[in-house]
């Protein structure tokens, strides 16, 4: 796990623009850095040391001196594609994963990509053909970005490196902001800088001199709703998904370093937490997170878990106070507008693993959507079940049982859950049927957008935007994998991996693995017949059952609580920080021009006098605090000190 | 003369479009399907209407058929007020 950056093109002084961006992204790989230089191509990287400690140092070559490779990540089947080369005749120089790509590459061309199992942004120079090839895994787990400049094409693992480049600098591209005050995340290739662009999962780009072509290698596909299930005994299906479970965090125990694993307390960590238990021969190190607030904190769980598994289990507390502590590095290292504080407990998080001497940890993100564990999935096959009835007055009491942690919901009579929910009047054929209460009420916090911004967005609609990139078989899925593939395609690569995922652990050096989103195990539970995930109103029943024998019964048929964090209630109130005043003061308001000032003072001045906010509220604050704060770091604008006031 | 309807008008003005007064609302908008108010939102109606008109509403009352628009609220607590008084 690492961070490279790179160019293809003539470019003077490469050495030195080299060692700027190395230096950028140093906190990705703290352990060794290097440079290779060529007429017209040029690669940096900075190495966290996992597999193949003594001799995986990169750039690489093969023997050739042909072909040449900056990587980030790891390529968990390497073992296995290794032996298939040695079989084939191939003589390997060094112990790493590295060297697997690139043998893999001279043998495949890009078509070596479907065989990688692993989590992997990596860029090749291949000399024989005069092309740079930039590539990323199916799901985005690591990032790769990438800009053009005076016919040269710059690309990084993180946006600071390419903002090393003479001539490219920040500036926020109100696109890609109505899209995160709208849908969480920027669609990519769209970053929040205007001109900068994220090569997309699961893609591969390929450029020579005068042409960039940009293709995908392999595609998230779901049977047609109505074709018969190829998968029909439950039982079956379980004991398939606990052996390729199994396999899945056996590839990712892979490591010359020890493994350790976060442990939320949910079903999905303590998976995970539990087969890795067994795999090491050292006891097992766990790691979480706890609240003060209830409504957040599942630390008896947590404790329950590490204790069943015999882990040497550590905790951070995140208390009142952290998250506005350590928000503007959240932003710094999210590098784009956030509009939940939920990855700053994650930065958190990570720290302590890198105090305790880890570099690699196993997660179970990624559950949630391949076994569809969202609130989200839940509500929408509520909402059809009203919207068959729209007159009733029973069917809209069940929004309370999908959402006990909102009191304001709790409260609310059946004609206003109805009206929330536009039960009465939703096209139960719209392809965004399930995220449209999301989308609609996430977008009314831009209520607080500027004249200026809105002016410049001349009615773009970010939600309609999503719509018009759905693939052509989407509207033959059951409404179940529609739902799974919008949170999979669009919102775990573009929030869950990469702002509370990626980003978050690197910022302290440490790799992040993710079992469920092994690609096997991915396609496995696409095939599965919807009432295996989602049956009736209980999330991931089928991994529930092939966690039969893993798990504490307590932890096993627990009901999901996601994963949130305290918002505005973070920043305001008591030693409230002086930076947050000064982000949120009329006057900085106005000079970043993309928010009323007005507007933006009185909610600021709500929060800060009643305890609860809503969910519009919350979105608004947080959204525009982390938006002047990314302007203030990468647009060259003093951030305020962070002192208590 | 301030009315009800302009005591709710400044109350949603103030609190939910955050002093924007150039957002044109109608009398007759719905205040949900604008996106004005979320659920949360429903609770700081309700305590503004018991704060400021004296009206003690009950569960049956807080229905979007009352208060989904200043025209529907305006009429409510009228009725209410009138009823109150008598």
């Amino acid at each position: 796990m690492c961070g490279f950056g790179g160019y293809f093109g003539s470019i003077r002084d490469a050495e030195a623009l080299l060692t700027r961006m190395t230096a950028a992204i140093a906190h990705r790989g703290p352990d060794e850095q290097g440079k290779f230089v060529a007429p017209d191509a040029g690669l940096a990287h900075a190495r966290l040391s996992v597999i193949g400690i003594g001799d995986g140092q990169q750039p690489m070559s093969d023997v050739s001196g042909n072909l040449t490779i900056a990587f980030n990540g790891e390529i968990f089947n390497y073992v296995e594609l290794r032996e298939g080369l040695i079989a084939k005749g191939r003589r390997f120089r060094t112990s790493s994963d590295t060297e697997v790509i690139l043998q893999l590459y001279d043998e495949l061309g890009e078509d070596c990509l479907p065989l990688l199992n692993g989590d992997f942004a990596f860029a090749l120079w291949d000399n024989r053909h005069r092309r740079m090839v930039l590539a990323r895994d199916r799901m985005g787990v690591r990032p790769l970005f990438f800009t053009s400049k005076d016919g040269v094409l710059y690309f990084a693992s993180e946006i600071k490196a390419l903002l090393k480049v003479p001539g490219v600098s920040a500036e926020i591209d109100p696109i890609a902001l109505d899209q995160i005050f709208t849908l969480w995340a920027p669609i990519a290739p769209r970053t929040a800088f205007r001109n900068i662009h994220e090569l997309e999962p699961a893609s591969v780009m390929i450029a020579t001199e005068g042409q960039v072509m940009v293709k995908r290698y392999w595609h998230l596909d779901y049977p047609h709703r109505d074709a018969p299930s190829k998968v029909t005994n439950e039982d079956d299906a379980a004991e398939e998904l606990q052996a390729l479970l199994t396999d899945a965090v056996r590839l990712r125990m892979r490591a010359d370093v020890p493994v350790g694993s976060y442990l939320s307390g949910g079903l999905d960590s303590s998976v995970v937490s539990a087969l890795a238990a067994g795999m090491t021969p050292r006891r097992l190190q766990t790691f979480s997170v706890t609240f003060d607030s209830t409504e957040h904190d599942e630390s008896a769980f947590q404790t329950e878990m590490a204790s069943a598994l015999g882990t040497h289990h550590r905790a951070i507390a995140c208390r009142p106070g952290d998250i506005a502590r350590v928000f503007p590095d959240v932003i710094r290292f999210a590098e784009r507008p956030i509009i939940r504080t939920a990855p700053a407990p994650l930065y958190q998080l990570s720290g302590l693993v890198r105090q305790a001497g880890l570099k690699v940890v196993l997660t179970g993100e990624g559950a949630d959507e391949v076994f569809a564990g969202y609130d989200v999935f839940k509500e929408a096959r509520v909402r059809r079940f009203c919207g068959r009835q729209p007159a009733s007055r029973m069917r809209p009491q069940l929004f309370r049982r999908l959402y006990p942690y909102l009191p304001g919901l709790q409260q609310q009579s059946v004609e206003y859950l109805s009206a929330f929910f536009g039960t009465g009047n939703t096209a139960l054929d719209d392809p965004l049927f399930s995220h449209r209460p999301r989308f609609k009420t996430t977008a009314a916090a831009k209520i607080f957008f500027s004249g200026d911004l809105r002016a410049a967005l001349k009615g773009y609609d970010a939600a309609e935007d999503l719509a018009s990139r759905l693939p052509q078989a989407f509207s033959l899925w059951h409404p179940l994998h529609q739902a799974q593939y919008l949170e999979t395609r669009f919102l775990l690569p573009g929030y869950i991996l990469s702002s509370q995922g990626d980003r978050m652990a690197m910022a302290h050096g440490i790799e992040g693995r993710f079992p469920f989103l092994d690609p096997r195990l991915v396609e496995f539970a696409a095939r599965l017949p919807p009432e295996m995930k989602l049956k009736g109103l209980v999330e991931k029943h089928i991994l529930r059952k092939a966690a039969k024998h893993l798990l504490p019964t307590a932890i096993r048929e627990r009901t999901k609580q996601p994963y949130r964090a305290p918002d505005a209630s973070s920043f305001v109130g008591a030693g409230e920080l002086d930076y947050v005043r000064d982000c949120l003061s009329e006057a900085s308001i106005a000079a970043g021009g993309l928010f009323n000032a007005k507007a933006v003072a009185s909610l600021h001045e709500k929060c800060r006098t009643q305890p609860v906010s809503g969910f519009r509220d919350n979105a608004a604050f947080v959204g525009i605090l982390s938006t002047q704060l990314w302007q203030k770091n990468f647009t060259g604008q003093e951030v305020g000190a962070a002192k208590a006031a | 003369m301030v009315t009800i309807k302009d005591k709710v008008r400044t109350f949603i003005v103030d609190n939910f479009l955050f002093g924007d007064t150039s957002y044109q609302l109608s009398d007759t908008a719905s205040l949900i399907e604008n996106d004005i108010m979320d659920s949360t939102a429903v609770l700081e109606l309700v305590a503004f209407i018991e704060d400021n008109f004296g009206i003690a509403m009950v569960d049956s009352d807080v229905v979007p058929a009352n208060l989904d628009s200043i025209e529907r609220l305006s009429s409510f607590i009228s009725a209410r007020a009138k009823a109150l008084a008598a």
